[in-house]
C-alpha cells in the first residue's frame, strides 16, 4: 500500500503538472488562453482551452528571483518601472519566453476580466496587439455603491453571452453548456473548501501559518476548475482541522504570540525575509483578503449569479464594503493588528491604505503600519525598513493587549 | 481684436478660480466640476450649471497625503489636495469618472475627504465592442442624471439634454475647427496659446466660450497663412502642461500641428451620431471613440492613428507629454513608441508632473530634439 501523500507533496506535485501540461497542451495542439486570476475561467475550461496565468507566472518567477531579467527587457521596450511588476515580467517574458524558474506556452487567445483592476485590461490589450491575437475581456464596472445597479448586472451578463459567442467562433465548435455546468460545479466546491481551510485559522492558535496560504493560493488560481484542486483543498482543509484539534500552532517551533491580517499581495521576491521577520516575533499572518478572493460562489447554471459573484471581488468594490469586511475579519481571526504592503505596483489597492488604516483604528481601535514593497520587483523593499515596521507594530500591539488584561 | 480675444482667453486658463469665480456675474450660474477624463458635461449644462474641468493645478501637497501616497498622478493629488483644503467648496457638484485604478480610489477617498462637495461617481463601460456596452453606458447616463438631480435639487428633462447637447455638438465642431486652422497659424498660436486657448472653454459657459473662439478662429481665416520654418510635431498624452514646457516648444521653435492629448482632442475629436436619442448619442461618442488610453480596444489603433495624424498634417515627429504615475499612458507607450519608430518617425518623450520646478533638463532635451529635426 502506498503511502497517503500529505497537502503539501500534492500542491507541489499538481503545480509542476500545471505548467507541464501547459505546454504539453500546446504541443498537441491545443489552444492556450493566458488570463488574470479572478476570472470566469468556468468558460474557457468547458471549451477545453488550456488556461495559465501570467500573474500566477510572474510571481513564480520572482519567487525564485528570476524576475529581474524580465522586468529589465520590458523597461528597455519603454514600459515604466512605475507599473505593475506582474504586468512587465510577463510582457518581457512574452519576448523572451524562456525562464529557468517555469515556461508557460505562447497564448492563442488572452482573456481578462478588470474586478482585479484596470491595469490588466492595458496588459492584456498590449499582449493581444503585438502578439495579433484575440482580446477577450470580461468588463466588471467599477462598485463604487455598496450593491451592483441593475444595468451593471444586465451588462455583464451581456457580455458573458457574448464572450460565449466569441469563444465558439475561436474554437470552431459549439459552447458545451453541459461540460460549463460541470465546471461551475467544481469550481464552486473548489472555492468552497479554499474557504473552509483558510477559516482553520480562526482557532486560538492558528494552525495555519498565513505564508503557507500564500503557497496554496497558488494553485487555487491555476486550478479552480478542476477536481484535482478541489480534491487538494479538502486534504488541506482536513489536515488543518486535525492540527486545530490538537491545539498545535503555526510553526514547529515558536509560539504564536501576535495573530495580523496581511493586507496587499505578497512580497514573492522577498518571500523568505519577509515571513522570517515576523516569525521572529511571533507574528502570524492569520488572514488577508485573500480566502475570500477566490471565494466565487454562485448556484451552478446561473450566468447573472456568476457575473455578480465575479464582480464582487473586494478591489472592485466601495472602501465602505472592504472596511467592513477586514473589521468582521478582525473580530472573526481575533486580530491584534494589521501589516499593509503599500505595493508600488498596486495603486487600486495602494491608494485606499490610509483611509482603511484609520477606521480599523477608530471603529476596532486596531493597530496598523504600512511598508513599502513590491511583489515582483525586488529593488523596492528595504528589509530594514520593513523589519522596523513591524518592530513598531508589535510594541502597539504588546500595548493594546496589556491594556486589555489590565496590565 | 484678435490679440485682444487671445489673451483675454489666455487670461481665463491660466487663472482657473478666478475664472470659476467670475462665471456666477457672467451668467448667473453656478460651477460643477468635472473630473478628468470623460465626464458627461451636457447633463450638468441641461441642469443649468457651468461645467468646470478639474485637470490639477500647481500647489502644494501636505492635506493629500492622508489619502494618497507620493506615487501617485499629480493631478490627482492636486484635485484631492484642493479638494480638502476648501477650494472646491462654491462648486455645487462634482462628477468622477472611474475610468483608471487611480480615479476609482478617489471617487472612494472624496465621501470621507471632500463630505461637503457632492460628489457623484461613475464608470464608463470598457468592453465597448458589445452592444450591452452601448445600453449599459445609456442607462449609467441617466443614473447619473438621477444622482444629480438629487444632489443639486434640480430636474433635467430629455428637452433639457437635447439642448444641452446641441450646445456641446456645436462647440465640438469650433473647436476641431480651431485645431484645424490654428495649424496655419503655428507663430501667433504657438504651442502654448493653443493650449489656453483651448483650456479657457473648462472656465466657461460654453455658449460664451464659443463666441469667443468663433471670433478667434474670423480672425485668423481673415488673415494670410503664416510661413514657418520649425519643428511641426503632434503631442500625445494626457495633459501638455505645465504650460513652461511649451514655452520651451516656442522657444526651440515647434508648433503643434495637431494634438492627441486626452485634455485637448480627445475631448471633442469624436463627433456624434446622426440617429437616435440624446442619451444613445452621448454613448455612441464615448462607444465610438478611437485611440484613447483610457477606454479599451480589441486592437490598439493608437499608433496608427498617430501615424495618419503626421502624415496629414505634414508633422515630423510626435512628442509625448507623459504624465509621471499615469498607468493608462504608460502602458501605450511601449506600443506606439515601436509602431511609430518602425515608420520612421521621430519619437520626443517628456516625463511631466504638474508641480515640476526646474525645467533645465527638460529645456536640453527639447533643444537636441529640434536642431535634429531642422
Amino acid at each position: 500500500m502506498t503511502e497517503k501523500k500529505t497537502s503539501k507533496q500534492m500542491l507541489n506535485e499538481l503545480v509542476a503538472q500545471h505548467y507541464a501540461d501547459a505546454g504539453k497542451a500546446k504541443a498537441e495542439g491545443k489552444l492556450v488562453a493566458w488570463a488574470t486570476s479572478i476570472c470566469p475561467q468556468e468558460l474557457l475550461e468547458a471549451m477545453d482551452i488550456y488556461v495559465v496565468y501570467p500573474e500566477n507566472h510572474a510571481a513564480a518567477v520572482a519567487a525564485r528571483k528570476q524576475s529581474m531579467d524580465f522586468l529589465e527587457r520590458s523597461e528597455s521596450c519603454g514600459y515604466s518601472i512605475d507599473i505593475c511588476s506582474y504586468a512587465r515580467v510577463n510582457l518581457g517574458y512574452k519576448d523572451i519566453m524562456e525562464s529557468d524558474a517555469c515556461n508557460i506556452p505562447a497564448p492563442d487567445l488572452v482573456f481578462c476580466c478588470n474586478n482585479i483592476c484596470t491595469t490588466v485590461a492595458k496588459w492584456y490589450e498590449n499582449l493581444a496587439t503585438e502578439l495579433d491575437i484575440p482580446f477577450i475581456l470580461f468588463d466588471t464596472p467599477f462598485n463604487h455603491r455598496y450593491e451592483a445597479a441593475d444595468h451593471t448586472i444586465a451588462y455583464m451578463r451581456g457580455q458573458l453571452e457574448h464572450v460565449i459567442g466569441q469563444l465558439e467562433e475561436i474554437t470552431g465548435k459549439e459552447f458545451d453548456y453541459d461540460k460549463l455546468s460541470e465546471v461551475m460545479r467544481i469550481s464552486n466546491e473548489t472555492a468552497y473548501w479554499w474557504r473552509k481551510a483558510c477559516f482553520t485559522a480562526r482557532a486560538n492558535p492558528s494552525p495555519l501559518n498565513g505564508f503557507d496560504m500564500f503557497n496554496y493560493m497558488a494553485l487555487v488560481v491555476c486550478i479552480r476548475g478542476k477536481k484535482e484542486g478541489r480534491d487538494l483543498f479538502r486534504l488541506w482543509y482536513e489536515e488543518l482541522e486535525e492540527r486545530a484539534k490538537k491545539g498545535l500552532g503555526p510553526w514547529k517551533e515558536g509560539e504564536e504570540k501576535y495573530r495580523i491580517i496581511w493586507d496587499g499581495i505578497a512580497c514573492w521576491v522577498h518571500l523568505s525575509p519577509t515571513y522570517k521577520i515576523l516569525k521572529k516575533y511571533g507574528v502570524n499572518v492569520v488572514t488577508s483578503l485573500y480566502p475570500d478572493a477566490w471565494t466565487i460562489f454562485y448556484e451552478t447554471n446561473d450566468i447573472e449569479g456568476m457575473a455578480r459573484a465575479y464582480s464582487y471581488y473586494h478591489a472592485n468594490r466601495c472602501v465602505d464594503y472592504v472596511s467592513d469586511t477586514m473589521l468582521g475579519l478582525a473580530a472573526d481571526f481575533n486580530i491584534d493588528g494589521v501589516v499593509f504592503h503599500s505595493n508600488r505596483s498596486c495603486k487600486l489597492m495602494d491608494f485606499t491604505v490610509y483611509e482603511q488604516q484609520r477606521r480599523l483604528e477608530e471603529k476596532a481601535g486596531i493597530p496598523s503600519v504600512v511598508f513599502d514593497g513590491d511583489m515582483c520587483d525586488p529593488r523596492v523593499l528595504s528589509q530594514a525598513q520593513y523589519e522596523t515596521r513591524i518592530q513598531a507594530l508589535v510594541e502597539m500591539m504588546e500595548r493594546r493587549k496589556a491594556a486589555k488584561e489590565g496590565r | 481684436m484678435l490679440k485682444e480675444t487671445i489673451m483675454k482667453l489666455e487670461e481665463r486658463a491660466l487663472n482657473p478660480a478666478k475664472a470659476v469665480a467670475s462665471i456666477k456675474a457672467e451668467c448667473g450660474k453656478d460651477a460643477v466640476g468635472c473630473f478628468p477624463i470623460y465626464t458627461p458635461e451636457e447633463i450638468v449644462y441641461a441642469a443649468g450649471f457651468v461645467p468646470v474641468g478639474l485637470w490639477g493645478g500647481r500647489t502644494e501637497i501636505k492635506m493629500a497625503d492622508k489619502f494618497l501616497q507620493g506615487f501617485c498622478c499629480s493631478i490627482m493629488r492636486a484635485n484631492m489636495e484642493l479638494g480638502m483644503r476648501g477650494v472646491y467648496d462654491q462648486l455645487k457638484a462634482i462628477i468622477i469618472p472611474g475610468l483608471c485604478d487611480t480615479l476609482k480610489c478617489v471617487i472612494e477617498n472624496w465621501k470621507t475627504a471632500v463630505p461637503q462637495v457632492p460628489m457623484i461617481g461613475m464608470v464608463y463601460p470598457q468592453a465597448r465592442w458589445n452592444r450591452a456596452a452601448e445600453e449599459y453606458l445609456e442607462a449609467e447616463l441617466k443614473r447619473v442624471r438621477s444622482d444629480f438631480e438629487k444632489a443639486t435639487h434640480t430636474l433635467i428633462t430629455d428637452k433639457n439634454v437635447e439642448e444641452a447637447f446641441a450646445v456641446y455638438e456645436e462647440y465640438r465642431a469650433a473647436m476641431r475647427e480651431f485645431t484645424e486652422v490654428a495649424c496655419d497659424y503655428p507663430l501667433i498660436i504657438d504651442a502654448r496659446t493653443r493650449h489656453l486657448l483651448i483650456k479657457a472653454g473648462y472656465f466657461m459657459d460654453k455658449k460664451l466660450y464659443m463666441e469667443e473662439i468663433k471670433k478667434v478662429i474670423d480672425g485668423l481665416k481673415a488673415m494670410e497663412k503664416e510661413a514657418f520654418h520649425g519643428v511641426k510635431v503632434i503631442t500625445t498624452g494626457l495633459i501638455g502642461e505645465p504650460a513652461e514646457i511649451l514655452d520651451l516648444f516656442r522657444e526651440c521653435e515647434i508648433s503643434v500641428a495637431a494634438d492627441d492629448i486626452a485634455q485637448e482632442s480627445r475631448q471633442f475629436r469624436t463627433p456624434a451620431r446622426k440617429e437616435g436619442s440624446v442619451w444613445e448619442k452621448m454613448a455612441g461618442r464615448v462607444i465610438d471613440q478611437r485611440g484613447c488610453a483610457f477606454l479599451a480596444e480589441q486592437k490598439k489603433s493608437r499608433g496608427q492613428m498617430l501615424i495618419d495624424m503626421v502624415k496629414e498634417r505634414e508633422a515630423q515627429a510626435v512628442i509625448v507629454c507623459m504624465m509621471k504615475f499615469c498607468d493608462p499612458e504608460e502602458f501605450d507607450y511601449p506600443v506606439y513608441k515601436a509602431q511609430l519608430e518602425k515608420a520612421g518617425i521621430p519619437v520626443l518623450y517628456l516625463e511631466l508632473d504638474q508641480q515640476i520646478e526646474s525645467f533645465e533638463q527638460i529645456r536640453t532635451r527639447i533643444q537636441s530634439f529640434a536642431e535634429m529635426l531642422i
